[in-house]
């Protein structure tokens, strides 16, 4: 009750105070254009599609390869010792990257060592600078669920003769992946907003297309068009990954 | 006479903790022993030992006459033969109690969902569980809990059972049910190890009862003469605290 008189007396403010500021009229005609607005957001829509088919291409393969990276840093053989080494060097160079760098690196050094086209395209060596990133984080990420699986889980298994293999995929895997589940979601989600970096490598998806608007009517109302499609994705999907760790801290307690 | 488990100078320790220092045990086929002590005196590490769970670093465990405490040796088998039984249940929470039943007949003896079927169904009847199989543990009793964790062990149709302190996390009133199964399981000529507090259940049912203390044991013979008629000191003040 208290919440919502104070909130409606701020919104009021804000509604009735900030358009009497000085150069709020020079502010709304840049950044807050109806006419602009109209003009580009279906072209904007258009080619936010574009980040959709990116995102729904990358996330799978960054799934699975996040998932080798884990399992190469859990082996306990010595025999594998290197796999172990390459997972923990894997995970530390694409964490320790700027994305744009990789995306730079991979999506214009790649096609640049005269490829014949198809194989030259933007898409593909950016969405790999994408999945290999990503994949870092989700191993470690896949890593911490593996960790968090009590030793006990597995002695039992052992115990009835199940082999190491057949341990994790059977009994720790499927626990671990589900305790991290609204960790991997944010990643996601992060992966959502950074495939617009591929922008500067060429595909023309929404940050581009805004861009080009901007451009074109010299006015910045496409990028707050662009802002609000993004989070019309991206606020829902927060709030479910936090919704899906609530429930699991209350499931855990 | 050679027993069907036979334990030779075992040693184990952790760090620099010892925790098994040179035990001699021999274990009959059909015979329940017990194993009673204060928390801490090995118990619980000579069960893992026998079941392979810990390399022991002297000594040797025999099976049929085979040694399988050899370093190198592939311990997976050995392990279907000798099944063990947790304190803390350790049931797979994701899987339901038929589907933790299940998993390792399917993956290690290769039987197919409808071979196992019927037994399974039997198994869970047999321990009055007929209605609980597809539940999840967090949908059970401790007590229930348990019995799945022993039916689990019991599927892979192992030659000896181990049990540890299995009735010690569960409450009073759940205890009777666990002890049921054992007596049952008993009847029906299962070897068994038990590592225990219960002790009237001990003196009830055990072949052989041997003390532990500091990684040894102490003394050990039939539940009268441990319990009724102990000889060392130490059993004397450990039974005089726990009776």
């Amino acid at each position: 009750m208290i919440a919502a008189g104070s909130t409606i007396a701020v919104v009021l403010a804000i509604v009735v105070l900030v358009p009497l500021a000085p150069g709020w009229e020079a502010v709304q005609r840049s950044f807050f254009n109806g006419e602009v607005f109209a003009a580009t957001f279906p072209g904007l829509l258009n080619a936010f599609m574009l980040d959709v088919a990116i995102f729904l291409w990358c996330a799978p393969a960054i799934a699975l390869l996040g998932l080798l990276i884990a399992l190469c840093r859990d082996v306990r053989s010595p025999a594998l010792f290197p796999l172990r080494m390459f997972g923990a060097l894997y995970t530390d160079i694409f964490r320790g990257l700027p994305v744009i760098l990789v995306i730079y690196l991979v999506g214009f050094g790649v096609p640049g060592l005269g490829l014949p086209r198809p194989w030259n395209s933007p898409y593909i060596w950016g969405s790999l600078a994408l999945i290999l990133v990503y994949a870092a984080y989700v191993a470690e990420v896949i890593r911490s669920g593996i960790d968090s699986i009590h030793q006990s889980q597995r002695s039992a298994a052992a115990s009835l003769g199940l082999s190491e293999g057949d341990t994790m995929r059977f009994v720790v895997l499927p626990q671990a992946v589900r305790n991290v589940a609204p960790a991997n979601m944010n990643l996601f989600i992060a992966l959502q907003k950074d495939v617009a970096l591929l922008s500067f490598i060429g595909p023309v998806e929404i940050f581009r297309q805004a861009g080009v608007y901007k451009s074109l009517m010299a006015n910045f109302t496409p990028y707050v068009g662009a802002a609000l499609i993004f989070l019309a994705i991206t606020i829902p999907a927060t709030r479910y990954a936090d919704y899906l760790l609530h429930k699991q801290r209350r499931r855990q307690r | 006479m050679r027993g069907k488990l036979e334990l030779t100078n075992v040693w184990k320790s952790f760090g620099d903790h010892q925790v098994c220092r040179g035990v001699d045990l021999s274990v009959g086929a059909g015979q329940m022993v017990c194993l009673i002590g204060a928390s801490g005196s090995g118990k619980s590490t000579l069960l893992r030992c026998m079941n392979l769970l810990e390399p022991i670093d002297e000594g040797a465990i025999h099976l049929d006459g085979q040694d399988i405490s050899e370093p190198g040796l592939d311990p997976q088998p050995i392990r279907t033969r000798i099944g063990i039984v947790f304190q803390s249940y350790n049931l797979f929470p994701h899987m339901t109690a038929a589907q933790n039943v299940m998993l390792a007949p399917r993956r290690v003896l290769g039987k197919t969902p409808a071979e196992m079927a019927g037994p399974v169904e039997a198994l869970f009847a047999r321990f009055g569980l007929a209605d609980r199989m597809d539940h999840y543990p967090d949908q059970l009793s401790g007590g229930q809990q348990q019995r799945v964790a022993i039916i689990r062990a019991l599927a892979m149709s192992p030659e000896i059972m181990l049990f540890d302190e299995i009735t010690s996390a569960l409450d009073p009133e759940l205890v009777g049910e666990v002890l049921d199964v054992l007596r049952q399981l008993r009847h029906e000529g299962m070897t068994m190890v038990l590592a225990t507090h219960e002790m009237s259940f001990a003196r009830e049912l055990a072949d052989t009862v041997c003390f532990l203390d500091g990684g040894r044991i102490i003394e050990q013979g039939p539940p009268e003469a441990i319990f009724a008629a102990p000889r060392e000191a130490r059993t004397r003040a450990f039974l005089e605290r726990v009776l």
